[in-house]
């Protein structure tokens, strides 16, 4: 994997971890039919945290941060986020999704709505936001994800770098509190993972709490304050990204990097 | 290896080539005519058969059409004619049945002084339908759109004015309920009552209501009977009604089909496979003879009324099916990026999933309302006159007594016209809602 984020200097001023939670899933479950995906998972995240998820394919990575907002169900345990714990109940379901923004490999923007819509859409809809006002806002991430001059045309019309940073801005309108990012680079062309990564440190550099599903190792090393290693449903091991790179403990940890760092 | 090509395998380009134009003969009319008519032997041949083919068709049928005669009060008259001035047996049609019969095959039965109506009943409909087609015109026009039903439902059939309007008092009824109730009853009982009352209120109050604002101030025109409709007016009737009708109940239909409520799944499977699997005429049949089984005892409802019910039920079977496709082509992402944002249900389907799922759909939906619109022809055999049951009226009379070919060429270039321009707005409409290249 190559290491796109060598060049910048990361300004930690605003990186402060708080003492208050964001997350906490305690003892959590979750079985696809008779398939054990995750395994009595506990994790908690404090508000300002850079969390880097990384594990081999189908070790259940994906599904642990889609079961933050719900995208997918958690059989047994407990999940509370923001001091809203997720349960059947769709109010709360509703409000820990407008207040944890997240974005997907595929990035997932409405084709048949132009960058300005798709950014204002859920703040106009779910937050009841004035139309005017959330333009406003809409226009105020599109320039923080540096692609103002796109907003009216349509996703289709732009590269995939650019989609992305759009799906990152159209999280940011909804002024989430907690940002997941489900393997935000892997669909896209080397030259372009480099603009969605920037973009991804600048929200760092801001101290968003963010957990990202991703195999950028140099962003881990870079931004993360903690890297989660999984396997088999499992957190395997978790540590300080200088040393879980360079004295991992356990062996699965070591295989899989000697794998990803090899080459 | 030689030292020329060693001197070959670094090569750098200094200068772009500008584009040039393709050679001549490569390119026009010549080009074309090379490439789709005249490409190899074989084609060549297929060419010329088929240029035959077109000339033996219309050398066939272009005399009859053109040498027709236009002015004859009957059919022996028309035959006099054509004898007299084209020879005997010549070939040519007699259209002077249309000039004739014209009222009757767009009228039916309705009374000829009042023509007038169902002719501004129909401009009001292209004035209202306008907004709904083309996007552009003033928003606020949509009002007319919503309120043009009640009015050309008055122009129709007449009576009074106050029936009509007291119906609309339902759906303003019910419209209230749900704004008043969705805030203090949860959005499900809203919806329930919001469909409840206004179906009391049309069975209980509306009549007797209607007939009380008559009594105070009187707002009638003449009554016309269903029976003296017929006609294209009868066949427009029944397909606009269930074409606009089919559209909605069909898109509710698919998201039962999809809805993980058991209930309303399996009510919407079973409706759909039912109503589909029977034909269009066995219905039509259940709803001019059975259905009044079914009824209490002396209501009389009007078998136009339940013969568009019939027709906009097996639509939006159809329909339903249809969207069902759009709706399973969205990717996963979609729903999954429109829960994200935290959009509950309705409007995750209203704003992301159903815009795209039904621009997918458009032409499985066209291609129903085409169907439907031509079945409508179908209720000749329950004894109403559309155009086919009156080219049989028309027939049976003294004077056009052995007319066939000119009554149908005609019923069925009306029919062609208007499936015509349906496939047409739908090619508009696909590339009109074409965005970038996704």
């Amino acid at each position: 994997m190559t290491d796109t984020t060598a060049a910048r200097t990361i300004d930690r001023s605003h990186m402060q971890v708080s003492d208050e939670v964001a997350i906490e899933i305690s003892n959590m479950n979750k079985w696809y039919g008779s398939f054990h995906v995750l395994r009595d998972i506990d994790l908690t995240v404090y508000q300002g945290e850079r969390i880097v998820i990384c594990g081999p394919s189908g070790s259940g990575k994906s599904t642990l941060i889609r079961c933050i907002n719900r995208l997918e169900e958690h059989q047994s345990g407990r999940i509370v986020v923001d001091g809203t714990e997720l349960s059947s109940d769709l109010k709360n379901i509703d409000k820990i999704r407008s207040e944890v923004g997240m974005c997907f490999q595929h990035f997932n923007l409405f084709p048949h709505l132009t960058i300005l819509e798709n950014c204002t859409l859920a703040p106009i809809w779910v937050r009841k936001t004035p139309k005017r006002e959330a333009e406003e806002i809409a226009m105020h991430f599109l320039k923080k994800v540096k692609i103002p001059e796109q907003a009216n045309k349509y996703p289709g019309q732009l590269s995939g770098g650019q989609q992305q940073r759009v799906a990152i801005a159209r999280s940011l309108c909804m002024k989430p509190r907690i940002m997941l990012f489900d393997e935000p680079t892997s669909a896209l062309d080397p030259e372009m993972i480099k603009e969605v990564l920037d973009t991804m440190i600048e929200l760092a550099e801001e101290g968003m709490t963010m957990l990202c599903v991703t195999h950028e190792m140099g962003f881990a090393r870079q931004v993360a304050n903690r890297v989660i290693f999984m396997d088999q449903g499992q957190i395997v091991e978790q540590n300080e990204p200088e040393a879980f790179f360079m004295a991992p403990k356990s062996d699965r940890t070591k295989l899989f990097l000697s794998q990803i760092l090899g080459h | 290896m030689s030292d020329t090509h060693a001197q070959t395998v670094s090569f750098v380009r200094e200068t772009m080539l500008p584009e040039a134009e393709p050679p001549v003969g490569n390119r026009g009319a010549i080009l074309w005519m090379r490439e789709n008519l005249f490409s190899g032997w074989f084609n060549i041949l297929m060419t010329l058969v088929s240029l035959y083919v077109i000339w033996w068709a219309l050398a066939h049928t272009m005399p009859w059409v053109f040498n027709g005669i236009w002015n004859a009060g009957s059919l022996t008259e028309c035959r006099e004619i054509r004898n007299a001035t084209l020879g005997e047996g010549a070939s040519a049609a007699c259209w002077a049945v249309l000039g004739d019969r014209w009222q009757q095959l767009m009228f039916g039965f309705y009374p000829r002084e009042l023509y007038w109506r169902p002719v501004l009943a129909f401009v009001i409909f292209l004035v209202a339908i306008a907004p709904v087609l083309f996007a552009g015109m003033p928003r606020r026009a949509l009002w007319i759109t919503a309120l043009s039903p009640f009015v050309m439902f008055w122009l129709l059939w007449g009576g009074t004015a106050w029936f009509p309007v007291s119906i609309a008092l339902g759906f303003v009824l019910g419209w209230a309920a749900l704004r008043a109730l969705a805030p203090i009853a949860g959005p499900l009982v809203a919806v329930i009552v919001a469909a409840a009352l206004p179906i009391i209120y049309w069975f209980y109050t509306a009549g007797p209501l209607a007939r009380e604002l008559e009594q105070v101030v009187a707002l009638r025109i003449e009554y016309v009977p269903s029976q003296d409709f017929g006609g294209f007016m009868l066949s427009f009737i029944i397909g606009i009604a269930g074409i606009i009708l089919s559209l909605p109940l069909g898109i509710l239909l698919a998201l039962g089909r999809q809805s993980d409520l058991f209930i309303i799944n399996k009510i919407s499977v079973g409706f759909i496979e039912v109503i589909r699997g029977v034909p269009l005429i066995v219905w039509l049949f259940t709803a001019s003879l059975l259905l009044n089984y079914f009824l209490p005892p002396g209501t009389n409802f009007d078998l136009m009324l339940r013969v568009i019910i019939m027709v906009t039920l097996f639509a939006a079977a159809y329909i339903a099916e249809v969207v069902r496709g759009g709706l399973a082509a969205l990717p996963k992402g979609q729903y999954e990026a429109a829960d994200a944002l935290g959009l509950d249900y309705w409007k995750a389907m209203r704003l992301i999933i159903l815009p795209q799922a039904l621009k997918i759909s458009i032409p499985g939906i066209v291609n129903t309302f085409i169907g439907l619109f031509k079945d409508t022809t179908l209720v000749v055999f329950i004894g109403l006159f559309d155009p086919i049951g009156l080219s049989n009226a028309i027939r049976a009379s003294v004077e056009w007594n052995g007319i066939y070919w000119e009554l149908f060429v005609f019923i069925g270039l009306l029919f062609f016209i208007c499936c015509f321009s349906m496939s047409r707005y739908s090619l508009y409409l696909e590339k009109k809602l074409q965005r970038g290249h996704n």
